[in-house]
């Protein structure tokens, strides 16, 4: 049989497939739609809100209480990072001080969940990739830290601990003591995954060169967290815009210099380190006092103040029937969470419930850059990128 | 260079007013220079605003101009944030400012899905965050919590039905008089 030559130079068509939303690798419910060219990715387009749960409509029907645990919910990955946010807006429009014992205690809570967020970015993304070990060594880890949670909690994850205010509850007896064993063995813990990863050659052939974002198309792109310091921009709202007390703490902002994923990657494993120095000076420096505002208008009395005293027992039946109401105002607040700028725009009308509370997900803008990240990769990058970026879809979903 | 020098800019930007709330800077501008405004913002050498944090809707409901769509701006040269706030209603619409800043994308999407203010010219209005073939644009102050529909699972037809919603008891609503 002879083939015409014409035939046989047809041009292939471009080939187009579904990569989720059922898809281990696409970190949740991602639907991808893929446009390629044999193995290389033309197009990218994600579609999102399979996860769509309306907590924005939902919240502006609850009181700011009530509202709290949506924000752990969101990224439920880094949980206290959120509800921080959220507080920390909130006292900004109530004028709410917060106590130096709870301000550090935040301080060490953010971090904990800066590790937790981390170990399963890095472990996930090593997952995804091949390497099925740290994942597993990561979740060890995780379980410690949620431990941490709970005891302060009485929630492995969805904590509500950090309040407007303060925090909700005292640290227990002996908890301080078990964060420094916690401290002091991470570092090695550490070492271990990065010995199974940063110089693994599989690990290099599949994130060197991937996904590589310049600075200025970061910056165009809109992107917070590490995914604008493996860019190589310095930027880290810690250290820029300080909130709580971070200030006092000494630590340094890691930047990469290619923005690709591994660079990604190692700045992730060198913020994790930086966690740790904080969560150690944090102790060192933990403060004795009250852990909540005595601001009983916003918020509530302890339960021994209520059982003696008239005027707390008001308090207390007020804000848990009605709820704390907060002056009109807005406020854009932005927090460094784990995966990037994580903002609450929060609008109060005077009562109390939020007129709209508006949440800005670092993934949601990440997500968005995917199709230039992508394009011209093979198609088992996409994985990596979207490891990268570190996507979870209950916070770009909302 | 900080906000401080704003003043220098009135002539320059033709904004309508300029706010402070607590630490915050906020400026109201017409849609009609909408984009020059944000291009300037960003390409000013003394301003440089030039990473889009987020773009939000707001439902103002009995107001003059139903919506406001809010832009919030880092400078990360100088350190300081900037909000915009363009007001329109539902049969105006806003310039997209896709073409200066990329990600406004998403962003518009997002708003034109919840709260259905169309962005002129803009490269791709689909909805974003609501499943395909929704109806109506749930972050509006009149649609209700529960939505119009419910799907379920039909055990004698063995598929998820879509049907309209139906409440045993009325929704309520508690307003509560504040007294203090």
């Amino acid at each position: 049989m002879i083939l015409k030559k014409k035939e046989l130079n047809k041009e292939l068509k471009k080939f187009t497939i579904n990569f989720g939303p059922q898809h281990p690798a696409a970190h949740g419910v991602l639907r991808l739609v893929l446009e390629l060219d044999g193995e290389v990715v033309e197009r990218a387009d994600p579609h999102i809100g399979l996860l769509h749960r309306g907590t924005e409509k939902l919240i502006e029907h609850k009181t700011y209480l009530q509202a709290l645990p949506y924000f752990d919910r969101l990224d439920y990955v880094s949980m206290m990072a959120q509800e921080h946010t959220f507080s920390l807006a909130v006292e900004k429009l109530a004028n709410i001080s917060v106590s130096p014992r709870a301000q550090v205690i935040r301080v060490l809570f953010l971090e904990i969940t800066r590790l937790l967020n981390h170990l399963l970015a890095v472990g996930c993304h090593a997952m995804d990739v091949g390497a099925m070990t740290p994942f597993l060594w990561a979740f060890e880890e995780r379980e410690k830290l949620m431990e941490f949670y709970e005891r302060v909690s009485g929630a492995r994850m969805h904590a509500a601990y950090i309040r407007p205010g303060g925090v909700s509850a005292d640290l227990p007896i002996g908890f301080l003591d078990d964060v420094f064993l916690f401290v002091k063995q991470f570092n090695t813990r550490l070492d271990e995954i990065e010995e199974m990863l940063t110089n693994n050659r599989i690990w290099k052939e599949r994130l060197v060169d991937i996904g590589i974002v310049s600075a200025q198309r970061a910056v165009d792109w809109g992107f917070s967290g590490v995914m604008l310091r493996g860019s190589g921009i310095p930027w880290d709202l810690r250290k820029t815009q300080p909130y709580e007390n971070y200030n006092n703490f000494n630590f340094v902002v890691p930047v990469g210099s290619k923005g690709d994923c591994y660079d990604r990657y190692l700045v992730r494993i060198e913020e994790m380190r930086e966690s740790l120095k904080i969560m150690h000076q944090a102790i060192d420096i933990m403060p004795t006092g009250i852990i909540k505002s005595s601001n009983y208008k916003y918020v509530a009395p302890s339960r021994n103040e209520m059982k003696c005293s008239m005027e707390a027992m008001i308090h207390h039946f007020k804000l848990y029937s009605e709820g704390v109401v907060v002056p009109c105002g807005e406020t854009y607040t932005a927090t460094e969470a784990p995966k990037g700028e994580f903002g609450v725009y929060l609008i109060s009308n005077g009562t109390e419930k939020p007129y709209r509370c508006k949440i800005k997900a670092p993934g949601f803008g990440h997500l968005q850059a995917l199709n230039e990240m992508t394009r011209g990769h093979m198609i088992a990058d996409v994985v990596t990128v979207i490891g990268t970026q570190d996507i979870v879809f209950g916070e770009i979903d909302r | 260079m900080k906000l401080q020098n704003f003043d220098q800019f009135k002539n320059v930007i033709p904004f309508l007013t300029f706010q402070k709330i607590k630490d915050e800077n906020i400026i109201v501008v017409s849609p009609v220079h909408l984009s020059f405004v944000m291009s300037f913002l960003k390409s000013h050498i003394g301003l440089q605003y030039s990473l889009l944090s987020c773009i939000s809707g707001v439902d103002l409901l009995k107001k003059i101009y139903r919506f406001s769509v809010v832009y919030d701006l880092l400078s990360l040269t100088f350190n300081a944030r900037l909000r915009i706030k363009v007001f329109v209603n539902e049969t105006t619409s806003v310039d997209t400012v896709t073409n200066t800043f990329v990600n406004a994308n998403w962003w518009e999407r997002e708003v034109w899905d919840l709260f259905g203010i169309y962005f002129n010219k803009h490269p791709d209005l689909r909805r974003i965050l609501t499943d395909y073939g929704f109806e109506g644009h749930p972050l509006r102050k009149d649609f209700p919590l529960s939505g119009f529909i419910e799907l379920r699972y039909d055990e004698t037809k063995k598929r998820v039905v879509v049907e309209p919603l139906e409440f045993a008891q009325e929704y309520r609503y508690f307003v509560y008089e504040t007294p203090w």
